[in-house]
């Protein structure tokens, strides 16, 4: 395993707006069929570490990255790299649930398909079943495609946003704090969603509850003021952190 | 405080109770549906309508729209996607200007412009004038609409593969789009009031017409026309007509809130 090329990979990666680095120096390995925790106080950059991956950092006024980021060995940050196809490889589900407001359901997970050029609808029909059965809601919205994806509670709403993501079939998913805005069910269902989608992708999750973490991560990375302080199977950052400040944190001293 | 509030609002709602008042009064009575379907007839005799004025405005201020909403949206969006641009910059700055100009200034442009170099009056001089109007109006609502647009939208967008210019389009403008034909068709009832620039330009036509390349008549117009022309009948019919007016300038208001209203209904397509 050891030995497996990681499907994601940053070397010397700094994030900065303007002249402040949020993110300093960065270099992680993230293996396939993983689910990967970045963890850390509120500020310490881990969100915008996430968006260096799927290059929407530099979308932020005054936003840009020095180092690497390799993704099955390319660097996506080189100059020959579309970033549209980059962002169809690694997509992303936000903090606050996104849908569509003028599409409907069907339409929010069709969204993504839909920019490769008309597809019969018969194979969207499937696809969009497919994601959905796949982001655990097909059974409560399966009567009601053409509805407003507004309407749905907003558990269901970040379900839709996970369908809308898997449907494109990328390779890696980050997943921004994807559960910061739902109440205790919601949450549980997201946490076995990313389980379950583990063995079809690799997983970049930030979040902000330890436990959370713990509970779905296989590995976990410590970020602290812009660096990356600790990482190391879950399991291990959990017992036996090798650095002060990720005991600290974790044991719930600061953060 | 309370009071001297009240009596404010009294105050600026008078004059229009009175306006709509004395206009329902005195321009009631001459409505009739020949008004609608017929043309006038000559001085002196009873009878006859306005329908070249009232056709000439709706092609007037269609062909306005027709240049102006486009232009208008395209560039408020431009100016809200883009913030940071020297252009965007530029775009506002010459829209808050143009938003004060006088509407005969402008007359006089599309005089200038068009009227001058084919030495004659014409529909579309008119049309071009009533679009510059109604540009930055336009650009102005489609740029704060834009700007409500959370920004957590378009970076699901972008995340998902959307080019910069489709987020901007099929997104971002889509989900603004109700409050944007809202505030286009309050810019619509707007101009459609216009009268200087109009003299300059469409001039008016006692004959009909729908030729854009030729002088034809208008609502505001004939308004001006028959009000300060020596006939009773013709005084009647100014009346009527500015009532007319007024309800074509209600019925776009009232479209615009309809539209606002049905915001968040569910829609395909």
């Amino acid at each position: 395993m050891a030995d497996a090329a990681p499907r994601l990979e940053t070397a010397a990666l700094t994030a900065m707006y303007g002249k402040f680095s949020a993110v300093k120096s960065v270099s992680l390995r993230f293996e396939s069929n993983q689910v990967h925790a970045l963890i850390g106080p509120s500020g310490c950059g881990k969100s915008t570490f996430l968006r260096t991956l799927n290059r929407l950092h530099e979308m932020s006024v005054g936003g840009w990255v020095r180092g690497r980021v390799l993704l099955d060995g390319q660097d996506i940050y080189g100059p020959d790299v579309s970033v549209i196809q980059l962002r169809r490889r690694v997509g992303m589900v936000f903090q606050k649930p996104t849908p569509f407001p003028t599409k409907s359901i069907y339409d929010n997970v069709a969204a993504g398909l839909m920019l490769e050029g008309k597809r019969p609808k018969a194979e969207l029909d499937d696809v969009v079943e497919r994601s959905l059965r796949r982001a655990a809601l097909w059974d409560e919205v399966k009567d009601r495609l053409h509805d407003s994806a507004v309407a749905l509670s907003g558990g269901q709403q970040q379900r839709l946003c996970l369908a809308r993501t898997i449907a494109p079939e990328p390779e890696v998913i980050l997943l921004d704090e994807p559960t910061a805005s739902l109440d205790p069910q919601g949450t549980q269902r997201i946490e076995e969603l990313v389980f379950e989608l583990k063995r079809d992708f690799t997983i970049v999750i930030v979040t902000h509850n330890m436990q959370q973490a713990a509970r779905v991560s296989d590995t976990t990375a410590f970020f602290y003021l812009g660096t990356m302080v600790e990482h190391g199977p879950t399991r291990q950052i959990f017992t036996t952190p090798q650095n002060e400040q990720t005991e600290a944190y974790i044991t719930g001293r600061f953060g | 405080m309370v009071g001297l509030m009240i009596g404010a609002v009294i105050l600026a709602v008078l004059p229009l109770v009175l306006i709509l008042g004395s206009l329902i009064l005195r321009g009631a009575s001459s409505l009739s549906w020949a008004f609608f379907t017929r043309m006038p007839v000559p001085a002196g005799e009873t009878g006859g309508g306005v329908l070249h004025a009232i056709v000439g405005t709706l092609i007037i201020v269609g062909v306005a729209a027709a240049i102006g909403v486009p232009l208008g949206m395209g560039a408020g969006l431009y100016a809200a996607e883009y913030p940071g641009t020297k252009l965007s910059w530029t775009t506002r700055f010459v829209s808050d200007v143009m938003n004060g100009t006088p509407s005969i200034v402008v007359g006089v442009f599309a005089y200038t412009v068009v009227v001058a170099p084919q030495q004659h009056y014409s529909a579309f001089a008119g049309s071009l004038a009533l679009a510059v109007l109604m540009v930055p109006m336009i650009m102005r609502s489609t740029e704060e609409l834009i700007k409500l647009v959370p920004n957590s939208l378009r970076e699901a967008a972008l995340a998902l593969g959307y080019a910069r210019w489709r987020t901007s389009l099929s997104i971002v403008l889509r989900t603004a789009l109700p409050g944007i034909v809202t505030g286009s068709l309050l810019a619509i009832a707007r101009v459609a009031g216009e009268t200087a620039p109009l003299l300059l330009t469409a001039l008016g036509n006692q004959y009909f017409s729908v030729n854009l390349n030729a002088p034809m008549e208008t609502l505001p117009h004939i308004v001006y026309k028959y009000a300060t022309g020596p006939y009773e009948e013709w005084h009647q019919f100014a009346w009527a007509a500015a009532l007319v007016l007024i309800l074509v300038v209600l019925v776009l208001s009232l479209a615009a809130r309809i539209v606002t209203r049905q915001r968040f209904g569910a829609s395909r397509g």
